[in-house]
């Protein structure tokens, strides 16, 4: 049980076609190009890196909402994007997603009861009584109340939403939980409720996460692996001790440095990256990051680095640690 | 040692708010009475008119109301040429007038919400042809339409419902696709998706009823259109036959007398403006009411 593997995704792809104007040719957006991982059983992937950089793009690719371009999915040894329509349908009730906005991703026209039934409504053969029966065992355990069933969403707080939306996503048994920055809409105690909960269940029903998120100090809290993204591509992967207090990217060292911290010998030097994002319709010639970090050099400018590893599991595409010429990175101010 | 649990106060139902807000807007509940009125003489047209609509009087033609010089109160709104009582007409116009209303509304609001939800739901090319053809429709003068329609399909109430339907399908062609693009965008309609949910049930069941709320107010104002077109047509004589009571036409047959006798076209008229205004008013009201943007 400790080491099986649920989730494999080999060079995912995912490129959109966008039309710039009636005498400009088509440019490629790629959102994200090339990100390979494995999943196990139990286990928490966290996905960080800034706005825009394709993370959410790579959770809508796990649940088949979009087709990626290219690449390989193997859930539980089955390749996903060579099924059939009809065994695609039964393999993707097994991977659910929680969505970012808990005020958009509840149907306001339903009561609970409706939204929880609804999974098991369209996939199973339960009768009414059933169903009922299994939504308020649901509701329980996510800590909800039997006289929540006959509410409205509109008639909930932020976090109890995200506790129905969660509820919902594990209707079907679900081996995998896509989270879609499933806190960063809540405030801060109730992130830290629903982080719980979500920890909790993953024990109790030995769930895999992927965790998309921008906020690292959530990541810290749950992961056990994390994935840096910079423009569609991993630039840092490996295990969360390893990244949170080695991190190796420039990258990954200037977003650790921009999270708060509360006790002083805990803070660590602020590295301030200077300008925006590329655009993606325009990326830089060799590492995408190479106009914003202070180590890059002509290799930089010119050749795209890849994946490579350091130190047994832990991942990095950089020139500049590959070569030594990084600092080591200060743990303290 | 008993503790005492406050029981929270029962959350209101969606009906419960709407009526909150519905009965704060005092033209709108105005409206809502008369059109029940209207609605109450349409259904016991036969108990409450006092004479039957197509009964002449021979001896009380042209007849002033019972209040004038003349007048006779048996005949409360007067006669016209041929000695029938107005008010009795008017009473078995209303039922006239509301059920080419429903019917019409009806009927385009189906065939409305049907092509507004494929064409949201499937944009590409079938958005493009069913929003062409709207366009097309819309580029006519509804009137001149409905005129074409039933001159090709004949004179008759069951065509100029029809024709009147296919006049104001656009507008509800129009909402449901507005309101079904901004709907497919919600995180809600995606995750019913992730769960396996069939285009139809994604359609009607999870996508409609987050629509309704603009189309109910549009098919309440498309009924006073339905009314006053219904009038239009009938006054061309397009609409119902005589002797059927129907308000426009009742209009268009006392149109000679207006010089003499004011109230043969006078009552149905003010009728038809009343019936209009109340559901216009009506309209407004459940507009503010069911729109979660203009609530406090």
């Amino acid at each position: 049980m400790s080491h099986e593997l649920v989730l494999n995704a080999h060079n995912l792809k995912q490129h959109y076609h966008v039309k710039q104007g009636l005498f400009k040719p088509e440019a490629t957006v790629k959102a994200v190009d090339g990100v390979s991982f494995t999943l196990d059983r139990g286990k928490t992937l966290a996905v960080v890196g800034e706005s825009g950089c394709g993370k959410s793009t790579l959770g809508r690719m796990l649940t088949m909402i979009e087709t990626p371009t290219e690449g390989q999915l193997n859930f539980l040894g089955e390749d996903l994007l060579s099924l059939s329509k009809e065994q695609q349908k039964e393999l993707r009730q097994k991977i659910q997603i929680i969505f970012q906005n808990p005020y958009g991703s509840l149907n306001p026209r339903k009561k609970i009861g409706a939204i929880l039934e609804e999974p098991l409504v369209i996939n199973t053969q339960l009768n009414k009584a059933e169903r009922k029966a299994k939504a308020l065992a649901m509701m329980a355990k996510v800590g909800l109340k039997t006289e929540h069933y006959d509410r409205y969403p509109h008639m909930f707080s932020g976090g109890q939403r995200q506790r129905i939306a969660i509820a919902r996503g594990l209707m079907l048994d679900p081996e995998i939980i896509v989270a879609d920055e499933p806190v960063s809409a809540l405030d801060v105690s109730v992130q830290a409720q629903v982080l719980n909960l979500m920890m909790d269940l993953q024990q109790e029903f030995g769930l895999s996460y992927v965790f998309i998120s921008h906020d690292l100090s959530v990541v810290e809290h749950i992961a056990d692996e994390v994935m840096v993204m910079y423009l569609g591509k991993v630039v840092e992967h490996g295990k969360s001790e390893d990244v949170f207090t080695q991190p190796k990217h420039p990258y990954t060292q200037a977003l650790l440095s921009s999270t708060p911290q509360l006790s002083s010998d805990k803070r660590r030097q602020r590295i301030k990256l200077q300008g925006e994002l590329p655009s993606p319709l325009n990326p830089p010639s060799g590492c995408a990051f190479h106009g914003r970090c202070q180590y890059a050099n002509e290799r930089c400018r010119k050749e795209t680095p890849v994946l490579r590893s350091h130190a047994d599991v832990h991942l990095i595409a950089c020139h500049a640690v590959e070569e030594e010429r990084l600092e080591s990175f200060s743990g303290a101010a | 040692m008993t503790t005492e649990t406050l029981q929270a106060p029962a959350p209101r139902t969606p009906l419960q708010e709407f009526w909150h807000y519905f009965k704060g807007n005092k033209g709108a509940v105005t409206g809502l009475v008369f059109i029940l009125i209207v609605c109450f003489m349409a259904l016991f047209a036969d108990i409450v008119a006092p004479h039957s609509p197509s009964d002449q009087a021979r001896d009380a033609l042209l007849l002033p109301p019972a209040w004038m010089d003349g007048g006779n109160w048996a005949y409360f709104l007067g006669t016209d040429d041929v000695g029938r009582d107005i008010l009795s007409r008017i009473i078995h116009g209303a039922r006239l007038s509301l059920s080419v209303g429903l019917v019409a509304v009806t009927a385009s609001l189906m065939m409305g919400i049907l092509m507004g939800l494929v064409a949201g739901y499937c944009k590409g090319v079938v958005d493009t042809i069913i929003m062409r053809i709207v366009d097309i429709m819309l580029a006519m003068p509804s009137l001149l339409l409905a005129i074409a329609i039933v001159a090709i399909l004949g004179p008759s109430i069951v065509n100029a419902a029809l024709a009147i339907s296919i006049v104001s399908l656009p507008h509800y062609v129009r909402l449901t696709r507005a309101a079904t693009m901004a709907e497919m965008s919600r995180d809600y309609v995606t995750s019913s998706r992730v769960i396996g949910a069939s285009p139809l049930r994604l359609m009607f069941v999870c996508i409609l009823p987050n629509c309704v709320a603009p189309l109910i107010v549009q098919a309440t104002l498309g009924f006073s259109t339905a009314i006053l077109d219904m009038a239009a047509l009938g006054f061309l004589g397009l609409g119902a036959q005589p002797p059927t009571p129907e308000w426009g036409s009742m209009l268009a047959d006392a149109l000679q007398f207006v010089q003499r006798a004011w109230w043969v076209v006078t009552f149905p008229g003010l009728m038809i403006l009343l019936t209009v205004l109340a559901f216009n008013l009506m309209g407004d009201g459940l507009r503010d009411a069911l729109d979660p943007k203009l609530k406090q």
